[in-house]
């Protein structure tokens, strides 16, 4: 051949098998390969960030009971407060931007969460700042609060809201954005009958201790959730992590000080 | 090789079905195709990766050396699952949340390393893409097939659309909560593979073995 001295037909006469070409295409297919992935990765991460920062706000205000199909769901949101709590001393902290900051990460960092000796909800790491929303009335009064929760159910860790009335102790709805639990069983938990229940109920007694139970048997009337049939082991995960965020270790002393104007 | 194009893509579908004559990628049916939407969306998925896969590596079937062209594959594959992976989380990201791990584990989908070394290492890139794509429709078409029973009686719902009113939402259906498990996904695979073979006997296997007759010659 004329233009043997071209290098793609010396590449291409080389044997199929020797160790040059296998290098050769091993090297340049993990490049190309590389390349396309990482390309996609980096270019589509923005359109995936907002999903889920649109999933999420869709979330609450599912759990305020705000949101309708359709709705601009960014607008809407833009009406909630986002707030960061201290969980340790229970007051609002101004140490971080509220509408960025991300609880899941400050769980994982040593400096802004503590490990767990009593964990209920299977969480390992607490975060010590949480992010909470706040609803306003048209009065500027408080209409809402929503909490985050989470922990562990039967397969999977759930994450989620619970919105409390202005009383700060009757619960208005509960919901979770992300979990993995058995669909028809555990998976339930997204049904609006079951989470219809929910509405109304109070968390804490008169003398203040925290009674609210996700059961099969009914002890108290204004605390009782009935326990999802054949998903046992889910629904004592939502009631241990409900008992937990809404206890000591997780949102009562806030709640607390909120009530006495202490925040 | 006298197989024209349109066999390539029709045979799969019930003549060499991967999932009842090959009976490959079984562990995926079991979990996608609890709710139809999700095992649409992982069949799109995979009619994708199959069709693509198999183009890409038959591109290069001439300067793929022998020695690692498993691992070429793979990362052919691997890549491609990525990019699947990374435009359903953009576009669908409702659908990416119930399909969770199981995109990424397409690439350990037996159906598209089957093509790929069994087709696509030996043919023309066309043809390959052809056969990628009808192996999909194979897939595809059973994980539909299965859905359609597990969503319908395990849940009520057809593509999330109630049919038969569910007990739960105050209705008369009871449903029947095996079927959301993954094992009954076995039975109706199980089922799906005794129809066809009844019907298309000569998917019927021999014997690998012969019962000894008790004579004493």
């Amino acid at each position: 051949m004329s233009d043997s001295n071209n290098i793609f037909t010396k590449f291409k006469n080389m044997p199929v098998d020797g160790i040059v070409k296998t290098v050769i295409v091993a090297t340049a297919l993990c490049f190309v390969c590389s390349m396309v992935v990482s390309f996609a990765a980096v270019n589509l991460k923005s359109i995936q960030e907002v999903n889920k920062a649109i999933d999420k706000q869709k979330n609450i205000l599912q759990v305020a009971g705000v949101y309708h199909e359709g709705i601009d769901v960014n607008k809407t949101f833009s009406s909630f407060q986002p707030l960061v709590v201290d969980l340790n001393s229970g007051k609002f902290t101004d140490k971080f931007d509220a509408s960025i900051f991300d609880d899941k990460k400050a769980a994982q960092d040593p400096l802004l969460s503590i490990s767990l000796e009593n964990d209920p909800a299977s969480i390992g790491r607490r975060t010590n700042y949480a992010t909470i929303y706040l609803l306003k009335k048209d009065d500027g009064s408080l209409d809402k609060i929503i909490l985050p929760i989470h922990g562990y159910g039967l397969w999977s860790t759930l994450y989620g809201f619970i919105a409390l009335e202005n009383n700060l102790n009757d619960i208005f709805g509960l919901q979770f954005y992300q979990h993995a639990e058995t669909p028809g069983l555990g998976a339930e938990v997204d049904n609006p009958k079951w989470k219809a229940q929910w509405k109304g109920k109070k968390l804490n007694n008169e003398n203040g201790e925290l009674m609210i139970q996700v059961a099969k048997t009914q002890k108290y009337k204004e605390h009782h959730i009935d326990a999802l049939a054949g998903a046992t082991l889910t629904s004592n995960g939502v009631d241990n992590l409900v008992k937990f965020w809404m206890g000591k270790d997780g949102f009562k002393k806030f709640l607390n000080n909120l009530k006495n104007g202490a925040a | 090789m006298s197989q024209t194009r349109k066999q390539l893509l029709v045979d799969p579908l019930v003549d060499n079905n991967p999932i009842t004559l090959q009976v490959l990628g079984i562990c995926s049916a079991l979990a996608v195709t609890s709710s139809l939407n999700v095992a649409f969306v992982m069949s799109l998925a995979v009619i994708a990766v199959t069709g693509f896969s198999s183009l890409f590596i038959s591109f290069l079937r001439n300067y793929i050396p022998n020695s690692i062209r498993i691992i070429v594959q793979m990362v052919i594959i691997a890549s491609l699952v990525i990019l699947v992976d990374q435009i359903i989380k953009a576009y669908a990201y409702e659908i990416s949340k119930t399909l969770s791990v199981f995109v990424g584990l397409i690439i350990t989908n037996c159906i598209v390393m089957g093509r790929a070394e069994a087709f696509a290492m030996k043919n023309t890139p066309f043809n390959s893409f052809v056969d990628g794509i009808g192996n999909g429709l194979g897939y595809s078409l059973l994980l539909m097939c299965v859905g359609v029973v597990r969503e319908l009686f395990g849940s009520g719902t057809l593509f999330g659309i109630t049919i038969l009113d569910p007990v739960n939402n105050g209705g008369w259906y009871v449903p029947n909560g095996l079927l959301l498990l993954p094992p009954s996904a076995f039975f109706i695979i199980g089922f799906l593979i005794w129809g066809v073979r009844s019907w298309k006997k000569s998917q019927i296997e021999a014997r690998e073995y012969k019962i000894q007759s008790l004579e004493v010659h």
